[in-house]
């Protein structure tokens, strides 16, 4: 089972303190994570409304500007070419700009309308009104097209990143910090193992120390009882042999070095 | 005296020409297309009119473009079995007719060689009433220079070119100045043309003229504020024939705003009542509806002059509805085919326009046409 697997370290003190400390970092984290994917989350859901809203505005603006041309073309009849012609520079220009939600980067295009004259006297005879209205309806019909794109892809980008950020919260969640825990536990487990182990020596020790001391007493007491006896014997000997043990500079005792 | 031997040569074309005139849709048929609800049954409606079965051989889905682009080939169909059989001076009446889009054609194609383009593709971009034998020629032309050579040597427009406009000026002037600057000497001389015809065809074509060269003058007026065509540029490109001429074009030459405009409109009794926003035009036509509550409310920082501009547009449509109308109630004269021409072409706009109507689903314009008849 994956979420009872624990880390392949060494269980002593030293990688109980690290894993602790970072048990509590991975904690930090997740709450961090945690609030930036809610932040996240409630820009993602205005973002969302703002789509359904611009692409409605869309479709009336479209069929608005649609229907505009087809005023032009009943009013002048086909200008496609010259207008195509005569347009020189754009008046129309997208810039973007960057906006920052809770670290994550967002594109924003901005509409920038230069008051371009290139084709204002298209339709200088006849329809020149409907041409410019036209115009105007189309250059409004792109700066909504523009708000949508822009909108659109602060939408992917954010759908990606809180795909992202939820990703890392649940794997903090479900099993980095099940991990670490576990991991402690583990120390933890062997270490009072080892505290066991080493009170139990420690025991041992001891009553094998109390043994041998014992032992030793007991020898020495051994030993006390036959000096006691030895001298009788002694005299046993003195009072037998007579000669032998009376005479101490006939016999030469080995522990008299002088 | 002209009545007496107008039939000798033009009765026959005269006779054809009301007949077509007589295939005018009427405003039945107009209320039974704009009940359609989608473009299929907008060709089953117009196949029992006299277009007949021209939508039959388009495959479906049928474009607006569509439409407008067979439609007009018939009116071309029409105006070239009318421009076959005529004798002079008719032929040469017709003959000008297309001028006006041969200016059109032209124009087109000095817009492609001032830009380098390829300037073969731009002949099928041509109105085909103004397509003349030589126009491949100036496709030929590489340079302004060149080309203005060509056009001067190639097309009939040489008189219009070679009195208001040197090679020089083609290459400097906005396209659109060109354009005006031709039409208006094609004004003129038209006039000029129908003034020599004399007759009732003069009369009713000096009327249609002065309309259409003050409709340009106060348009160009109107469009060229806020441009950067000065007042002398736009003083020049107004047409010296009108009703407008002279005190009227000097005061739109000055004009500031709609309101200038208006002023300098005062003068005639007829144009007043373009500018009376509280009439609803003359001819009891439907105007242009104001737009609706989502238009003002999206395109709220437009200029109020546009509004008042696009229903000015349509009032002049409606007025030269009812001039071109007027015209078939006189007998023995010429400007007849022009009338149908302009009336067929206005035919085809609503028919293009009703078919958009439909095509988008903007229900609450489709009566914004002009019904003819």
């Amino acid at each position: 089972m994956s979420g009872q697997q624990r880390e392949n370290i060494f269980p002593t003190r030293m990688a109980l303190t690290n894993t602790k400390l970072r048990l509590k970092g991975a904690q930090t984290g997740h709450s961090l994570l945690a609030k930036k994917r809610d932040a996240l989350t409630t820009r993602f859901r205005a973002i969302l409304r703002k789509v359904d809203e611009a692409k409605r505005k869309m479709g009336r603006v479209m069929q608005l500007a649609s229907f505009s041309l087809a005023e032009v073309t009943y009013a002048t009849g086909d200008i496609s070419y010259l207008v195509q012609e005569q347009a020189k520079s754009a008046s129309f220009k997208v810039k973007a700009k960057q906006e920052n939600v809770s670290g994550v980067v967002l594109p924003a295009f901005e509409v920038d309308r230069v008051a371009g004259s290139d084709f204002n006297l298209t339709g200088l005879g006849r329809g020149g009104q409907q041409v410019l209205r036209s115009k105007e309806v189309y250059a409004k019909a792109v700066e909504t097209l523009v708000e949508l794109a822009s909108l659109q892809t602060a939408f992917m980008i954010l759908d990606e990143v809180i795909r992202a950020t939820n990703r890392r919260v649940n794997a903090i969640e479900h099993v980095v910090i099940p991990r670490l825990e576990n991991t402690i536990k583990y120390i933890m487990s062997e270490l009072d193992e080892m505290d066991r182990e080493e009170f139990f020596r420690l025991k041992k020790v001891q009553g094998k120390k109390k043994r041998d001391a014992e032992a030793a007493d007991k020898l020495l007491k051994a030993k006390a009882d036959a000096a006691a006896a030895v001298p009788e014997e002694l005299e046993d000997i003195n009072f037998e042999g007579g000669g032998g043990g009376g005479d101490l500079l006939s016999s030469k005792d080995e522990d008299v070095i002088f | 005296m002209e009545a007496l031997f107008f039939n000798v040569d033009s009765g026959f074309l005269e006779g054809i020409v009301r007949g077509y005139k007589a295939g005018l849709l009427t405003q039945n048929q107009y209320n039974n297309l704009t009940q359609c609800e989608t473009i299929e049954d907008f060709r089953t409606q117009l196949s029992a009119t006299d277009y007949g079965n021209f939508l039959s051989n388009e495959p479906p889905p049928i474009s607006t473009s569509t439409i407008a682009d067979k439609a007009t080939q018939i009116l071309v169909d029409q105006f070239n079995y009318l421009r076959s059989n005529a004798v002079e001076p008719l032929a040469t009446f017709l003959d000008y007719i297309t001028y006006a889009y041969m200016i059109d054609n032209v124009i087109l194609l000095i817009t492609g060689t001032l830009h380098e383009r390829d300037t073969h593709e731009l002949i099928e971009r041509c109105h085909p009433l103004g397509v003349f034998d030589s126009m491949p020629a100036l496709c030929v032309a590489s340079n302004v220079e060149e080309l203005y050579h060509t056009v001067l040597v190639e097309t009939p427009l040489a008189n219009f070119f070679r009195d208001s406009l040197s090679a020089a000026e083609l290459d400097d002037l906005n396209i659109e100045i060109i354009r005006n600057t031709l039409y208006k000497a094609y004004f003129e001389d038209f006039h000029a043309f129908c003034q020599s015809i004399g007759g009732p065809t003069f009369d009713l074509m000096s009327r249609i003229l002065a309309f259409e060269a003050d409709r340009r003058s106060i348009n160009i007026t109107i469009n060229s504020f806020g441009t950067e065509l000065s007042k002398e540029q736009r003083a020049r490109l107004f047409p010296t024939i009108g009703k407008l001429y002279p005190e009227g074009n000097n005061l739109l030459a000055r004009a500031d705003d709609v309101e200038q405009v208006k002023a300098a409109c005062e003068g005639v009794a007829d144009y007043r009542v373009f500018f009376d926003s509280s009439s609803s035009g003359p001819g009891g036509g439907s105007s242009r509806a104001p737009p609706n509550g989502s238009t003002a409310h999206l395109l709220g920082d437009l200029d109020d002059a546009i509004g008042v501009g696009a229903e000015l547009e349509d009032r002049f449509f409606l007025h030269e509805v009812h001039l071109n109308k007027q015209v078939f109630l006189q007998q023995f004269q010429y400007a007849v085919f022009y009338s149908y021409l302009k009336l067929k072409e206005q035919e085809i706009r609503s028919l293009t326009w009703i078919a958009e109507c439909i095509a988008q689903d903007a229900r609450d314009r489709i009566h914004d046409f002009i019904p003819i008849f």
